[in-house]
């Protein structure tokens, strides 16, 4: 924790109200984004019990399994989801744009828009995943066949939980880091997990500080849990009576009424917390982020036909690369998070990996001729008072404007003098307003967005004999259904 | 007769014996565990030797350039006969000793090198080929290094020594992903444990000697950090000494530093209390103790002789960034030439005497970064002298309120030592040597 949030921390205790922690919005939120609160069977691994979904606030769908136990009905299940979801999917999607064609000349497309899908916590993506594990395999003939939506349901939802994994991917968002993200508490991270005591700090109701309402949050009658775990004593004294007189009666009717009785309330919360994220203004590099994810999306969409099941695991090349995006995505995002927003900046300026000040001297129209050809490297010098902690020969950039780099040469009692090396146009006079004036105020950091490239991996079929050789060719097979838990 | 009951050279020279003949036997990949000091780098060169002799083409991969600069150094002074190329990125200025050896040409591409037998660069410069293969390879710090850049890599050679220090740092991530444990292939993986994992018939030696620790700390980092894989030290009880010229005043500064020149350890103990990572007080206390060291002239009496400690001999670690900046900060001008870096740093280095800020101090909890094995173990393993720990009391304490909950995983090979219990044993063995401060 740094000095920063625990400060912001110790103020939301004292305060008895929650703390921003960011000033701008650093996740899309997308104009019709699906609000899903799925529900399990306790002591099953992926056993639906229900699930709380819709596009619209006043207008939420309800499916249920009113007999977990059994396969056929937690299928049809899948199936109902499955009509929901690839709807949703569907509809979100907007218009394909053409973009400049490839380095082979092949075309490339990018959709509009892509889905979204809001869950209350990561407890939510993980049965996410289980599902999707469950169903992607599960073949549409021969015997225990399902509709065809349900594997097709398990390829999205694994799709889907895969780029929650992803850095400033906005695809699968869950509400409580979301929220997170932005504000800060009174309490534990551990009790931040719990959607009702973290939106009873930030927005409590009338008459209550945050610690009261976080308190209230506590009771499982007042605030049923937000999923996929429901409350035991629920489970016992409510549940347990209405799926044993579905067994007798076969109406679902009391299931149905007991459930929605324990989602209803964190549907309203979910949309809450949404309103307060729509509140605050978008970052700069949002767009920038989701159009990454539409990148993504559009690929998925457009191979989902000719495309296979996912595996159950990856193979030694599949996971070098994954982890290889995933540590470039989190590089960029850290910077991005940072250049968007000055009080995540200040975070870094307290480390000492980044200062600002105000550009109190230097030479603009610097010239180094030491080469063969003149090259413009103006000095900047800006008096700060930050505690900085890098090192002369750093490679910094301007947090106000990225593209404009630069590197440290000296640092000294009036100040760090910066020599500026790229960012100022192609001429030996900076472009005009490129390089900043005496009196500006500046931020300069280590950070940098992308400072690494995308790596060369192995082939699959080359797979070197370190890590056991090419693996077989995947087939997907009715086998892999099978599950030892399932 | 086992290797334990043999003098110390004897044993040792027998490993490398048995590694020299490993590479001209049938193996794909020979792995040499090396404890810390036990002349890891002294077997690369004689491999380098061993193989150039025989008339093998060979790559050597090291983990920082700093690393592939320090192997050059040593393959250029003791074979200056054998050519080598450095390649390098773009933006590498190559330092003076790498410039210095006339045997050594540094390139950016591969091909002006080709016709060298020995070619040296970083792994991440490795990685950047697509092409070339080499007969021969030879990984250095391997189990610095992660299992995916030795997938990147593993196309260039067709046989390979690997050497590490299985005690030292694990590779890390800056992302938290949970999907691979248990794979066999798991990217965030130490390369050897994964080419092991689908290689189990490999050779691994160990070498049992570690000549940098003085006898007062080889059986405790052993015992703490290598519980079924012991080592020795190289000198006896009586080889190494630790002389002050000036005689110290009684306070509790010099009487911790009188109990390091006499036992090799010292415990300097602050009372205890939870603070910010960065301590004022105790990083006031360990730049005081390096700076307080200095001042009184400490002569380190050794087996080559006896030689003044002056700065450049020791090092301070921290286990965070900001501390190592903080103790830079309050060293000022006295303690200029002091060594001060973080236990990532620190890996592989070696000093006379080393002041550690224990990576517990003040803490109200034990992450697993706090209580990683290996980052105790590097910064108590650095010295051929002595060790100055600096700590808040009441670790012990903590540790026993923070017993490790890292999750249980199918198919991942349990790590030994646990972090938790390296540590217990480290400050067991601290206790002996405790100075409480303002005493």
């Amino acid at each position: 924790m740094s000095v920063l949030s625990s400060l912001a921390r110790l103020e939301a205790a004292a305060t008895g109200r929650a703390q921003p922690v960011a000033t701008v919005r650093h996740c899309h939120l997308a104009g019709a984004p699906l609000v899903m609160i799925p529900l399990k069977l306790a002591g099953e691994a992926a056993a639906p019990l229900a699930v709380m979904l819709g596009r619209d606030r006043a207008e939420p769908a309800l499916l249920v399994v009113p007999q977990p136990r059994n396969r056929d009905l937690r299928f049809a299940f899948a199936a109902d989801l499955a009509k929901i979801v690839l709807e949703h999917i569907e509809a979100s999607r907007g218009a394909a744009e053409a973009l400049a064609p490839g380095k082979d000349g092949e075309e490339r497309f990018r959709y509009t828009d892509a889905p979204q899908i809001l869950l209350p916590n990561p407890g939510g993506v993980g049965f996410l995943a289980r599902l999707g594990r469950s169903t992607r395999f599960r073949s549409t003939e021969g015997p225990y066949a399902v509709e065809p939506g349900v594997p097709a349901l398990g390829r999205w939802l694994t799709w889907f939980a895969d780029r929650h994994d992803h850095p400033g991917s906005s695809l699968l968002l869950t509400v409580t880091e979301a929220l997170r993200l932005h504000w800060a508490t009174g309490q534990s991270s551990l009790e931040d997990g719990n959607l009702a005591a973290l939106m009873g700090w930030i927005d409590p109701p009338d008459g209550l500080d945050g610690a009261a309402a976080a308190a209230r949050a506590e009771d499982p009658v007042v605030c049923p849990p937000a999923g996929p775990a429901t409350d035991p004593t629920f489970d016992n004294e409510v549940l347990a009576p209405a799926i044993a007189s579905y067994d007798e009666t076969g109406h679902e009717q009391r299931v149905r009424t007991a459930l929605e009785g324990q989602l209803a309330p964190t549907w309203d919360l979910m949309w809450r917390a949404v309103d307060l994220l729509r509140a605050l203004p978008e970052g700069a590099s949002v767009a920038k982020r989701w159009e990454r994810d539409r990148d993504g999306f559009t690929w998925f969409h457009r191979n989902f036909d000719e495309g296979v099941p996912q595996p159950r695991r990856d193979t030694a090349v599949r996971a070098a690369r994954r982890l290889h995006d995933l540590e470039r995505a989190q590089d960029a995002y850290e910077a991005q998070r940072a250049f968007d927003d000055p009080l995540i900046m200040a975070e870094h300026r307290l480390n000492g990996q980044a200062f600002g000040g105000v550009v109190a001297g230097g030479d603009p129209a610097r010239l180094d001729e030491s080469g063969k050809r003149p090259k413009l490297r103006p000095h900047l010098l800006i008096a700060t008072a930050d505690p900085v902690r890098l090192d002369t020969g750093t490679a910094v950039c301007n947090a106000a404007r990225p593209g404009l780099k630069g590197k440290i040469v000296d640092i000294g009692p009036d100040g760090v003098t910066v020599e500026l090396t790229g960012g100022m146009g192609n001429r030996l006079t900076p472009a005009p307003g490129s390089v900043p004036e005496l009196g500006d105020r500046v931020v300069f950091t280590s950070l940098t967005g992308g400072s690494f490239g995308p790596a060369r991996f192995p082939d699959r079929e080359s797979t070197p004999w370190t890590h056991g050789g090419p693996p077989p060719e995947y087939v997907p097979a009715d086998e892999d259904a099978q599950e030892e838990w399932s | 007769m086992t290797l334990d009951a043999l003098p110390p050279a004897e044993a040792a020279g027998r490993v490398v014996d048995a590694v020299l003949a490993d590479l001209a036997r049938d193996h794909r990949g020979v792995i040499v565990d090396s404890p810390p000091g036990a002349g890891k780098s002294t077997l690369v060169v004689r491999a380098t030797a061993h193989l150039a002799a025989a008339g093998e083409r060979m790559m050597i991969v090291a983990q920082t350039n700093e690393q592939v600069d320090d192997l050059i150094e040593r393959i250029a002074a003791k074979h200056p006969d054998i050519e080598v190329g450095r390649l390098s990125a773009s933006g590498y200025v190559p330092s003076e000793r790498v410039l210095a050896a006339p045997s050594v040409k540094v390139a950016q591409k591969a091909d002006d090198v080709a016709e060298r037998p020995v070619v040296i660069a970083t792994a991440a410069k490795w990685a950047t080929l697509s092409e070339g293969s080499w007969p021969w390879a030879i990984v250095d710090e391997a189990y610095q290094m992660r299992s995916d850049m030795l997938l990147r890599i593993a196309g260039r050679f067709e046989r390979a020594l690997f050497v590490g220090d299985p005690g030292q740092l694990d590779p890390f991530s800056t992302v938290e992903v949970e999907r691979w444990a248990g794979l066999s292939w798991d990217p965030m993986r130490s390369a050897v444990s994964v080419l092991l994992a689908h290689n189990p018939d490999l050779p691994v030696h160990r070498l049992p000697v570690s000549w940098r620790l003085p006898a007062s700390a080889a059986p405790v980092v052993s015992r703490a950090f290598y519980p079924f894989t012991g080592f020795r030290a190289g000198t006896g009880p009586g080889d190494r000494r630790l002389e002050f010229g000036a005689r110290g005043m009684g306070t509790a500064h010099d009487r911790a530093l009188d109990e390091a020149a006499a036992s090799g350890w010292a415990l300097y103990e602050l009372p205890a209390r939870h603070t910010l990572r960065t301590d004022a007080e105790a990083v006031q206390a360990t730049a005081d103790l390096a700076v307080r060291l200095l001042q009184r002239g400490p002569v380190a009496h050794a087996e080559g002789g006896a030689a003044p400690v002056g700065p450049g001999r020791i090092a301070v670690g921290a286990a965070h960034r900001d501390q190592v900046a903080a103790i830079r900060d309050a060293l000022g001008p006295d303690g200029a030439g002091i060594t001060v870096d973080t236990a990532n740093r620190l890996q592989g280095r070696e000093y006379d005497v080393t002041v550690v800020l224990h990576p517990l101090s003040g803490r109200r909890d034990a992450t697993a970064f706090h209580l990683e094995a290996g980052r105790l173990c590097v910064l108590a393993s650095r010295h051929r002298h002595a060790c100055v720990m600096v700590a808040r009391a009441g670790i012990p304490e903590l540790l026993d309120a923070h017993p490790s909950t890292e999750p249980v995983r199918l198919g991942v090979p349990v790590k030994f030592p646990d972090g938790w219990e390296a540590n217990q044993s480290v400050l067991a063995h601290l206790a002996a040597h405790r100075v409480a401060a303002g005493s």
